[in-house]
């Protein structure tokens, strides 16, 4: 065989080899989106679908955040409702008490800069920013304590910006519920 | 043929010595967020520093190398001087006097805002006019690329745009574009706030601007390190590239599906709908394809060169490469990192498992062991590779070379992967100190331990890194003779036109972005409720 068509042969086998790879990186790629996908419309776990606006200015004036509107409310279906701000360096209510394995609705807004809120040991992640709502469905598997940092750089006295979460068992949370209309366990 | 060495080594210089300063001030931060301190200081130093360590990082240095590099190749790989060279002084020096007045206002506490300085937070002027400064230099080497090429491409009508060209070219448009979104953020949201002519301001627009160019910005990092893999490293070990084509194809990727998929860093953010964070996530997932393809041709290329040395076996060949190389031998472990840390990108780029990690030590440790890891260790790499073209003078102290990328290496891995680790348990970032006392924080005391002992091994390993260069300025003088670049294995008689140049890549990139973030910053800009009044950082106010 000539040198020539040796290199031929080689080049061909080259191409080959690559396009086999470029077919399974392809495919690899579809796959990773597919199951995004497929999980996002089956298990509902899409992000927040609407966007929502709320005055930072008036929070304290009017509507669903004002101060005595603020912590977990049960609703008709016996869900829970907690609302709660960020500004700087705290979150209202401090602390968040809530049910365990019940859904719960987090409606959140901040009342200045950008904030977020994180509660360890769950998958409750979301941003706070002045003008919108955030409003995401969770569930808190089993009682217990959970610290609740703000995730998002807010000023000076971020490293200072921690909450807290209490999830209490259904009866006990009953209990509370039946003798106060917005809850909180801040002391 | 490298004529205009000045101009390239003001740009190395100037990167680098903004990179050991910002170094320094990375390992102070890592140390004084530790259980290792054990004092009180004022938590406002903290974010200065990291407003400075971010800035200077994220901006300034990969900027800079982009610029020297992109110049060094326009020389070497068209063979002919740089056309326009006073106006690449002039864009060397508006980033330069950029630097300094985004630093003064830093350095004084008056824009501790970070380097994503998210409104409604608003620092002193100087710092975002500075920051423009940057961005308008690094314009003016774009529109030099893009007329060195084009003009080469008139007096050469029937040759093919050398890779290294084309690649560079690439990471311009790419950069010229990405940096649009922040450009019109500062100039018209946060500046007429800033100057005191308004006094509210949208953030949540803010944000979707940003993300405009937050994403693609990491492309614009990683280019110069795809362009090393390429077109250095193969020629470095005495081999070829195994594909010309492919290698095109990864960069035209990189343009057209960098930009439209940056709301995937406002997952959990309430001013963008399901649906264009669904349509975002999905590009995402394209973006992952250019470096699927660069990895399987960089990792054939190193074969090719091994069985050219008589390496055999099928995997046999990998003792055979040239290890005592330092561009082998970085590239290795650029490719080790760029492995561990695409796993965690993977795990970014989906919105279910992003809310777990989201604005957590995960997303730090992610982005310093790619971008610091995989790709400043190829920065190093083209440095020790150029160096002696631009100093005539050799670089001789190989094993100091190999000492200081292993370091670098070891570095990244104890500092990332306990960072990655906090990150899982949940702890914020960009916090000046944690309540280790904290039954609920005290189980990351350790690997934060671990983390600032592996910024002081990255720190030493800088120090290395300017010693090499350093040493060189002063070395014997040596003939290193022209600048060359990687040989295909197969040089293809004719490209296709559509690999030889840009007009479909670009009309393709602005259009997605038009079409991915259109309409969510049209309905924001129509929102007019959202406007927020503005607060003021930094002493005096
Ligand atoms: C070449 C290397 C590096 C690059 C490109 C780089 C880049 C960056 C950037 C862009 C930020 C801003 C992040 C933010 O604002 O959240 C940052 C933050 C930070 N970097 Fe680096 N960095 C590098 C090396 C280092 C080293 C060597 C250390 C430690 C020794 C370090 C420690 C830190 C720390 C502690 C933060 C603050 C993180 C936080 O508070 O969330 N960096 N870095
Ligand atoms: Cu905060
Ligand atoms: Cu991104």
């Amino acid at each position: 065989m000539t040198a020539e068509a040796d290199h031929g042969i080689g080049e061909a086998v080259a191409a080959r080899v690559e396009r086999r790879w470029a077919t399974l990186s392809i495919v690899i790629v579809g796959l990773l989106v597919g199951m995004a996908t497929y999980i996002g419309i089956h298990q509902a776990t899409m992000p927040q679908g609407h966007v929502e606006t709320a005055d930072p200015a008036t929070l304290h004036l009017s509507g669903e955040f004002v101060e005595s509107n603020l912590g977990s409310a049960v609703e008709a279906d016996g869900s829970v409702t907690v609302r709660a701000i960020g500004q700087q360096y705290s979150f209202t209510p401090q602390c968040v008490v809530v049910p365990s394995d019940t859904p719960v609705k987090l409606r959140a807004t901040s009342a200045d800069v950008v904030h977020g809120l994180l509660i360890e040991g769950t998958n409750i992640n979301t941003m706070l920013v002045p003008g919108y709502v955030s409003d995401l469905p969770v569930r808190f598997k089993a009682p217990g304590d959970h610290v609740m940092p703000c995730q998002e750089f807010c000023g000076i006295g971020h490293q200072g910006m921690w909450g807290k979460v209490k999830v209490v068992d259904k009866p006990a949370f009953a209990k509370l519920a039946a003798a106060k209309r917005r809850l909180t366990c801040v002391d | 043929m490298l004529t205009n060495k000045r101009l390239i080594l003001a740009h190395f210089w100037l990167a680098f010595i903004v990179f050991g300063a910002a170094l320094v001030l990375g390992a102070w931060q890592m140390f004084v967020r530790s259980p290792l301190n054990a004092w009180h200081f004022n938590p406002e130093f903290y974010y200065r520093s990291v407003t400075a360590h971010g800035s200077a990082m994220g901006y300034v240095f990969p900027t800079l190398v982009a610029m020297g590099f992109g110049y060094a190749i326009t020389e070497s790989a068209l063979e002919k001087p740089l056309i326009g060279r006073r106006w690449a002084w002039a864009g060397f020096f508006l980033v330069a006097i950029g630097a300094v007045v985004a630093m003064i206002p830093v350095s004084l506490g008056l824009a501790s805002v970070l380097y994503t300085f998210y409104p409604p937070m608003v620092g002193n002027p100087f710092y975002y006019i500075g920051v423009v400064m940057v961005v308008v230099g690094s314009w003016i080497w774009v529109a030099l690329m893009s007329i060195n090429m084009a003009i080469w491409k008139r007096e050469n009508p029937d040759k093919p745009v050398p890779l290294a060209m084309f690649a560079n070219v690439a990471g311009s448009y790419l950069w010229g574009w990405t940096a649009v979104g922040a450009a019109l953020e500062i100039i018209f949201q946060i500046l007429p706030v800033a100057l005191g002519l308004r006094s509210t301001i949208d953030a949540g627009l803010a944000r979707v601007f940003f993300s405009w160019t937050l994403h693609a910005i990491v492309y614009f990092w990683l280019i110069p390190t795809y362009i090393a893999y390429y077109t250095i490293f193969p020629r470095a070990i005495g081999g070829r590239l195994y594909s010309d084509a492919m290698a095109r194809i990864s960069f035209i990727l990189f343009v057209v599906v960098a930009m439209p998929i940056g709301v995937h860093h406002l997952f959990a953010d309430p001013q963008v709908g399901a649906g264009f964070k669904f349509m975002h996530s999905v590009f995402t997932g394209l973006v992952a394809l250019p470096t699927l393809l660069t990895v399987f041709t960089i990792c054939a290329s190193a074969e090719i060169a091994s069985r050219l040395r008589g390496g055999h076996g099928a995997f046999g060949w990998i003792t055979a490469l040239p290890w005592q190389n330092p561009i082998m031998l970085a590239t290795a472990l650029s490719l080790v990192m760029l492995g561990f840390g695409g796993a965690g990108g993977l795990i970014n780029m989906s919105y279910q498992l992003d809310a777990s990690i989201h604005n957590t030590q995960w997303i730090t440790g992610h982005f310093h062991l790619i971008f610091g890891g995989a790709i400043v260790i190829m920065y190093f790499a083209i440095a020790y590779d150029l160096w002696p073209h631009l100093t005539g003078r050799a670089l001789e102290s190989f094993g100091l070379m190999r000492t200081q990328l292993w370091l670098w290496f070891i570095g990244m891995i104890v500092t990332t992967f306990p960072w990655h680790y906090v990150g899982i348990l949940g702890m914020p970032r960009r916090m000046a100190f944690y309540d280790y006392a904290n039954p609920a924080i005290s189980p990351q005391a350790f690997s934060v331990v671990m983390s600032a002992v592996g910024g002081f091994i990255l720190l030493l390993s800088g120090a290395l890194f300017l010693t090499v260069l350093i040493r060189g300025q002063w070395a014997d003088n040596s003939e290193a003779g022209s600048y060359r670049f990687a040989i295909p294995l197969h040089m293809p008689a004719r490209i296709p036109a559509a690999l030889n140049s840009f007009g479909l890549w670009l009309a393709l990139m602005i259009g997605l972005t038009v079409v991915n973030y259109g309409y969510p910053i049209a309905q924001l800009m129509v929102l007019k409720e959202t406007n927020v009044p503005a607060v003021y950082v930094g002493a005096g106010r």
